[in-house]
């Protein structure tokens, strides 16, 4: 590249140019997307058939049979998407904010610590339909104040939302190992177990034969309130607002302080109902990993549909159908977790790098040029 | 001392018969948009070339890719008869081409002459002191009035251009490019640069300068290189043209440049602004004891070097912006006063107060480039009515009518607006302000960056509010613009107000004196200790 231009014959263009595109038609970035996901394909292939020396067509149908196999296999993939999905919704309008709330995680268990604490101490005291009642609102409760902590000192002072939020993370877990600790059957053993398994106080009814179906439709309507919330309400308004520009905000009279804080209470009510359904509905019990790090996949579910609630039922789709086909090769190939990280890894790469492809047009230089 | 420097020495007498630059064909395209189409442009050394054209036009564009920001998707480049190939600044340097910008790069806590040598890797060992002596050398040369040892946040924005030019003079350029150069100076300080280029041309450098100043070309330039919507219209000889030529070619067409001025109709005190007094957060002061009234039926314009506290004004008034001091607005509906200090945007609305404000920074301040007109229009109005829910229908039946009476190109209401042209962009954000009928407007710069046609649609709108009874406050630029469209003319120094004047009467250098008039620390320190 720095060779001396001044020399004849050196005339050339730079061998390609980047330039920023300015709009692109919708199907053309599908079909980005789309090669994307098929290109992601052919190379984990290869890359599972080097390790593994296995048919890639293989791999894939186990992909599918761990995912869609049997009818529990597809129930616990509704499971595990519609879990993504319920935090993946609760951290968009932060990032549609620009609020960098990377403390779901922490709101999550907050939630779910209040859910537990509730189900060990009203367990067997109060009539069902009230211990469901309290307890969401209780994990609502919790989910909100662990999340406003860090958005009014935010308002108020600037501090880092970053920062704040991760510090946040650390004290939830903290919190819930002490009590987990604290409430560990049998003594000592610092595991929880199945609260109240006889009397199964506290746990979400199951809707007919189905285990999770009241999970998934409590996770639709949230989502689909998100939705609309978002789009035509004036709170999603000016959430818009302040995080394309505070400046504009400020200009037209929005209160800012005002906006952050609400949204972030939001935000983090929609955590603790995430950490309710995980308790009550999923585990019937309560650990450092009930949240299980989904509230950092659910960044880039959230991100990767452009914080729109419904496109993020798809991107939640893919990531749960990878994790639940990725896990199924591993253990059927006789291979440990990590090889499945690997596929699920090298396809998300593809995903997010896609996205470059609808963002930059790579020009190549023109064979004309060259000719001089 | 000057054996092993033979990048300062003056040049040899330079070739004028071969072109300094020589420009073939040059196309550059970004996404959809062509920047330059075809354009092809010669100066020679001992000549200065303007570059005219309108905001838009691709003139800086074409001048970046000589300096080797940009690279020409088509065409040929020529130094001193020979065809390059400029990849980067680096290269541009080595053909002794040096651009200065229209921002300044500088480290504002080194003074002159460490700016002017820094990143420049020297023989030998390095010596600051005689540095500074090569500065003053070059200063001495050409006429510049600079304290190589003065810090650059002590210094007045032309010494900053001055230390810009040195710079490029320091490592050896014979190629100058000037990018709007006098955009930021005042009159007189103009003047005085154009008598250093003058000096420049005459000892053998070419010089090109961007413009859109139609009285600059003429009274500076050799020949005139005219470019209209990023095509190349015509190169002329300054001497056999005049305004209305060169507009004509500039804009395509022929136009008339009339901006009609009616008398106020009984003018009455709107907004009455006392001892405001605004400091920032080191405790500087931006704004200093500042009083003024605005009339109703009239056109307060704002004039000053830009940053002198025309931004903290404005935002004090729509309260964005804490000050000491009184803002009165005397409601014409109640007659009452209200003090609009410290109030919010949305208290001020609550008074009743119909204030409309065009700021400065248009897509980060007055809209939101990533939301469609639409969305942008409602801005104003979301909040109208009880409803938790947007109500989307008045916002675009205002939008279309924005749309048609403005004539804005759009492809739809649900283009974002960062999609349009800068032009588009400030009648979306004058049409929404206006929407409201305002009693008071306020406008920052409203024409910065628009093309003729476009700034005249803006001085109509201005005057239809004026005419309407609008207090109508315009911080300008352009000194002709605001003598032709004002009624009285406000001119702020440094944070305080040298004097108003009658717009009628005003001339161009009285208003010239009066921007410079409170300068502390930069105007009257040209002291020369070289």
């Amino acid at each position: 590249m720095a060779a001396e231009p001044k020399q004849k014959g050196q005339i050339k263009e730079p061998l390609f140019h980047i330039t920023k595109r300015d709009s692109i038609a919708w199907q053309k970035a599908w079909l980005i997307r789309i090669g994307a996901i098929l290109f992601a394909l052919v190379f984990s292939g290869i890359v599972s058939f080097l390790l593994t020396k296995e048919n890639p067509l293989s791999i894939y149908a186990t992909m599918l049979d761990g995912a869609f196999g049997t009818e529990r296999r597809v129930w616990n993939l509704m499971q595990s998407l519609a879990m993504l999905l319920c935090v993946s919704v609760a951290v968009t309008p932060a990032f549609k904010m620009r609020f960098w709330n990377i403390g779901a995680e922490g709101q999550v268990l907050a939630g779910g610590l209040a859910t537990a604490a509730c189900m060990i101490l009203f367990g067997n005291k109060l009539p069902s339909p009230l211990l469901l009642l309290v307890m969401l609102i209780v994990s609502i409760a919790a989910g909100a104040v662990w999340a406003v902590i860090p958005a009014f000192f935010r308002a108020h002072w600037q501090t880092n939302e970053t920062l704040f939020t991760l510090m946040m993370n650390y004290i939830a877990i903290q919190l819930v190992s002490f009590f987990v600790y604290k409430w560990s059957v049998p003594k000592g053993s610092g595991q929880v177990g199945i609260i109240n398994r006889a009397t199964h106080a506290g746990w979400l009814p199951t809707l007919g034969k189905y285990e999770y179906l009241l999970n998934i439709l409590i996770v639709l309507l949230v989502t689909v309130t998100m939705f609309v919330y978002l789009k035509y309400s004036k709170h999603g308004y000016e959430i818009t607002v302040v995080g394309e520009s505070e400046n504009t905000a400020r200009y037209i009279g929005i209160p800012v302080k005002k906006v952050i804080i609400r949204t972030m209470l939001i935000s983090g009510a929609v955590c603790g109902i995430a950490g309710f359904l995980l308790v009550s509905g999923t585990d019937h019990t309560i650990s450092r990993d009930t949240a299980g790090g989904r509230s950092f996949t659910a960044i880039m579910v959230s991100w990767l549909a452009k914080f729109n609630p419904i496109f993020m039922v798809l991107t939640s789709f893919l990531l749960a159908f990878l994790d639940k086909g990725a896990s199924q090769v591993s253990t059927q190939l006789g291979l440990n977790k990590s090889f499945s990280d690997i596929i699920t890894g090298i396809i998300i790469f593809f995903i997010i790098g896609c996205e470059f492809f609808i963002q930059y047009k790579v020009q190549f230089r023109e064979k004309e040029a060259k000719a001089s | 001392m000057e054996a092993n420097t033979a990048n300062y020495a003056e040049p040899a007498a330079a070739d004028r018969s071969v072109p300094a630059i020589h420009l073939e064909h040059i196309t550059k395209r970004f996404g959809a948009v062509t920047a330059n189409d075809d354009v092809s442009l010669t100066v020679y050394h001992g000549e200065i070339l303007s570059i005219l054209g309108e905001n838009g036009s691709g003139k800086t564009t074409l001048m970046n890719m000589i300096s080797g920001i940009y690279y020409p998707d088509h065409g040929k480049i020529f130094v001193d008869g020979e065809e390059v190939v400029i990849r980067s600044p680096k290269d541009a340097f080595r053909y002794k081409i040096g651009m200065i910008h229209q921002h300044f790069k500088l480290v504002d806590i080194f003074t002159a002459t460490e700016n002017i040598v820094l990143g420049l890797k020297e023989e030998g060992r390095f010596s600051l002191k005689r540095a500074a002596g090569r500065v003053r050398k070059i200063c001495n040369r050409y006429g510049f009035d600079l304290d190589p040892n003065k810090k650059i946040y002590e210094m007045s924005v032309s010494e900053k251009q001055t230390v810009e030019i040195i710079k490029v003079l320091y490592r050896g350029a014979d190629i100058l490019i000037l990018d709007e150069p006098t955009a930021v100076l005042t009159p007189q300080e103009a003047q005085k640069l154009f008598a250093v280029l003058r000096r420049m041309r005459d000892a053998g450098k070419a010089i090109i300068i961007i413009t859109h100043k139609l009285h600059e070309v003429l009274s500076l330039s050799d020949q005139v290189t005219v470019l209209c919507k990023g095509r190349y219209a015509g190169t002329v000889n300054t001497a056999e043209t005049n305004e209305s030529q060169l507009t004509e070619m500039m804009v395509g067409r022929k136009v008339t440049l009339n901006i009609d001025r009616s008398e106020p109709k009984n003018p009455t005190d709107r907004l009455i602004v006392k001892g405001i007094t605004c400091k920032n957060r080191e405790g500087a002061e931006l704004l200093h004891n500042v009083s003024f009234t605005a009339r109703s039926g009239e056109i307060l314009g704002i004039a000053g070097i830009a940053g002198s506290g025309q931004r903290e004004l404005l935002e004090a008034i729509a309260g964005l912006q804490h000050v000491d001091g009184q803002i009165l607005y005397l409601n014409p509906s109640t007659n009452q006063s209200d003090d609009l200090r410290d109030k919010t945007p949305e208290q001020i609305r609550e008074l009743g107060v119909r204030l409309s404000f065009v700021p400065e920074d248009r897509l980060g301040m007055g809209l939101v480039g990533n939301m469609d007109i639409v969305d942008n229009i409602m801005l104003r109005s979301y909040k109208k009515g009880r409803s938790i829910f947007l109500e989307r229908k008045a916002p675009k039946s205002l939008a279309e009518k924005i749309i048609r009476d403005l004539e804005v190109v759009t492809p739809s209401t649900a283009t974002p607006v960062r999609r349009l042209s800068g032009g588009n962009v400030q009648k979306v954000l004058v049409g929404r302000e206006i929407a409201a009928a305002p009693t008071v407007l306020m406008a920052a710069y409203p024409v910065r960056g628009l093309d003729i046609n476009a700034s005249f649609t803006i001085y109509n709108l201005l005057n239809r509010q004026k005419e309407s009874g609008a207090a109508v406050i315009f911080v300008g630029e352009d000194l002709d613009v605001l003598i032709e469209l004002c009624d009285r003319i406000m001119v702020i120094s440094s944070g305080r107000i040298s004097g108003i004047v009658d717009a009628r009467t005003a001339t161009k250098e009285q208003i010239g004196l009066m921007m410079t008039q409170n300068t502390a620390e930069g105007g009257e320190s040209h002291g020369s200790r070289a």
